[in-house]
């Protein structure tokens, strides 16, 4: 959404101090509390790229009383230490888990400062298949583009697989692991923190920055149908600011996959080509996301071959 | 240890990976074409350099590297004198680099093809046209693009390989148009399978299974034939022209490097 229709002056306010410090990029990674023991850090609006370190997802981590649970560890070996240099200053508990929400690299190339022993990686049951089989791909593009020191041993698969769900306790705090059909990806897992009712739904839900597909669309919105359901206070989204009310926060993200997918079955049905649907499908929605010329086009191709089968 | 083997197999995904990273150096040079695929594909006949006969359309940046549309246009009609018989496309550093080569008759109406393809680095991709008269001549994009035959096989290969072998034609406009050259589309089910692509459940490189030979009739003549390989897209999509004198039934007939054949016909009308 654009700039001024942010709802409210205090988070206007907010926003403006996290677009100060995002350009002053310091040593140490800007965390908010949203709820009580819930931290996160959000990430900037960007492409990753040397200069960013790939920090462009949202990451952070939830404080029981016994020990913490990071979620998602970041976009590269360095921000999963300057993550882990942030918890240390806000609680001196042991880390006992490292949730992973998806395959993304922006998301869990912060792995492996949190390996130590008494630390088990949660993860979708099918995060391990999707990490062996895109680790290789994600080490070429960041020694090409990135040049962020990654390796292999960076992507750390979960010890403990989520099929459905699964509880976790932190001491006083549950926290209900639900992993989810293909959506925005095949792996995507989201966390429902029992004790203040939040939703972190890492790339289930993206504010301001323009949703990815890289799983279902139609899967994606069915999940979302769910999701809608669930009664939280707020929700955490894998990028943009932590804002309104559940499932108000999931709105405009149901109304752009929404219109693409109208968009694209439509032009499927009236015969056009995938080359005529990447220049028109969901383009109207230009203006309420950001970084939609780097990501539109992908959707519209991916939801074009997704669709082109679908039975009617 | 299930998974120590898994990355066993992915230091094999790496290793081919890195064989690419290593083509990518060598930019929009000329190396792989001259120093081999050239001569391996065409020998030592003379290609000439124009868009004069046929001119190749591909987007400079792949938003998705698996599903690339890439679009050949003929610039000389399919006359009896002269005509294409045959368009081949070349990815240069793709693992396979012949992606596909379709034959058209002095009956194709116009030489057009257009299709999705794999592309798995920076790449130049050809198109080299064979006329009538033998000689060849080559359109060439560049393409940027990392990972489309790596790239993972579709969220849900079970459907997927449910309606394996699923055929359909779309006319332009939904109907036939007799005597002109009529645009149409097939669609083929088929997960094309690359080899390089991961089993989600077994963890193991599935083995190729793609699409190798199309073949299009019209009325029991033939309109268009295709030997395609590994970069061609999953659920592989053709474009392309054929000339209707009468209403009638198109035909695809397919088989795949497993020895699976299909066939699909349709009734077209005006």
């Amino acid at each position: 959404m654009p700039f001024r229709d942010i709802p409210t002056p205090r988070i206007r306010a907010w926003l403006l101090a996290v677009l100060v410090t995002a350009g002053s990029r310091a040593d140490a990674i800007e965390l908010r509390q949203v709820a009580e023991g819930i931290y996160v850090h959000q990430g900037m609006h960007e492409l990753p790229d040397a200069r960013n370190h790939g920090d462009i997802a949202n990451i952070g981590f939830i404080v029981g009383s016994r020990c913490v649970a990071v979620v998602d560890s970041g976009g590269s070996p360095a921000q999963g230490r300057e993550l882990k240099a942030a918890l240390r200053r806000q609680t001196p508990l042991p880390v006992c888990y490292v949730i992973n929400t998806h395959v993304h690299p922006d998301h869990l190339c912060g792995n492996r400062a949190f390996r130590e022993p008494g630390v088990v990686f949660v993860g979708h049951h099918k995060l391990a298949q999707a990490m062996a089989l895109r680790a290789p791909f994600y080490l070429e593009r960041a020694q090409r583009e990135l040049d962020n020191g990654l390796t292999r041993e960076d992507f750390i698969p979960p010890d403990q697989a989520v099929s459905e769900k699964l509880e976790l306790d932190l001491g006083n705090r549950r926290l209900i692991l639900t992993a989810h059909g293909p959506a925005h990806t095949d792996s995507d897992l989201s966390i429902f923190d029992d004790r203040t009712q939040t939703l972190w739904l890492g790339d289930l839900l993206f504010e301001w920055h323009v949703p990815v597909i890289d799983g279902s669309l139609s899967g994606w919105l069915r999940e979302l149908e769910q999701l809608r359901l669930v009664k939280a206070k707020r929700a955490i989204p894998g990028h943009g600011p932590v804002t309104g009310a559940w499932p108000a926060a999931a709105e405009a993200e149901i109304r752009y996959l929404s219109r693409l997918r109208q968009d694209v079955r439509e032009l499927i049905q009236a015969g056009k080509t995938l080359e005529q649907a990447l220049a028109v499908a969901g383009v109207a929605a230009r203006d309420d996301w950001r970084l939609f010329d780097e990501f539109h086009r992908r959707n519209v191709s991916k939801s074009f071959a997704e669709l082109e089968w679908e039975e009617p | 240890m299930r998974y120590r083997f898994a990355l066993f197999r992915t230091s094999l995904l790496w290793a081919m990976i890195l064989a690419c990273g290593v083509a990518l150096a060598s930019g929009e040079e000329e190396s792989a074409w001259n120093g081999g695929l050239k001569q391996k594909y065409f020998g030592d006949k003379a290609i000439e350099e124009s868009n004069a006969v046929i001119e190749l359309t591909a987007p400079y940046r792949a938003e998705d590297p698996a599903l690339v549309p890439v679009s050949v246009t003929a610039k000389i009609p399919q006359t009896a004198d002269r005509y294409i018989k045959t368009i081949t496309l070349v990815i240069d550093n793709n693992p396979t680099p012949f992606a596909a080569a379709f034959h058209f008759t002095a009956d194709s109406g116009k030489a057009d093809v257009a299709m999705r393809l794999r592309v798995n680095s920076y790449t130049h991709l050809r198109a080299i046209a064979e006329t009538s008269d033998g000689k060849l001549t080559m359109s060439k994009a560049f393409v940027k693009a990392s990972g489309g035959c790596s790239a993972p096989i579709g969220a849900d290969i079970e459907a997927a390989m449910a309606r394996l072998g699923k055929m359909k034609f779309k006319l332009d406009g939904d109907k036939l148009a007799l005597q002109q050259p009529n645009l149409t589309q097939l669609l083929i089910s088929h997960p094309n399978i690359t080899g390089m692509q991961m089993d989600q459940i077994s963890r193991l490189i599935k083995p190729a299974h793609f699409v190798q030979e199309v073949k299009v009739s019209f009325n029991g003549k033939p309109v268009l034939t295709a030997q395609t390989d590994i970069a061609v897209s999953a659920d592989p999509n053709f474009r392309f022209y054929f000339i209707p004198q009468q209403p009638g039934e198109l035909k695809a007939e397919i088989k795949d490097n497993t020895g699976l054949a299909f066939a699909y016909a349709q009734a077209v009308t005006p």
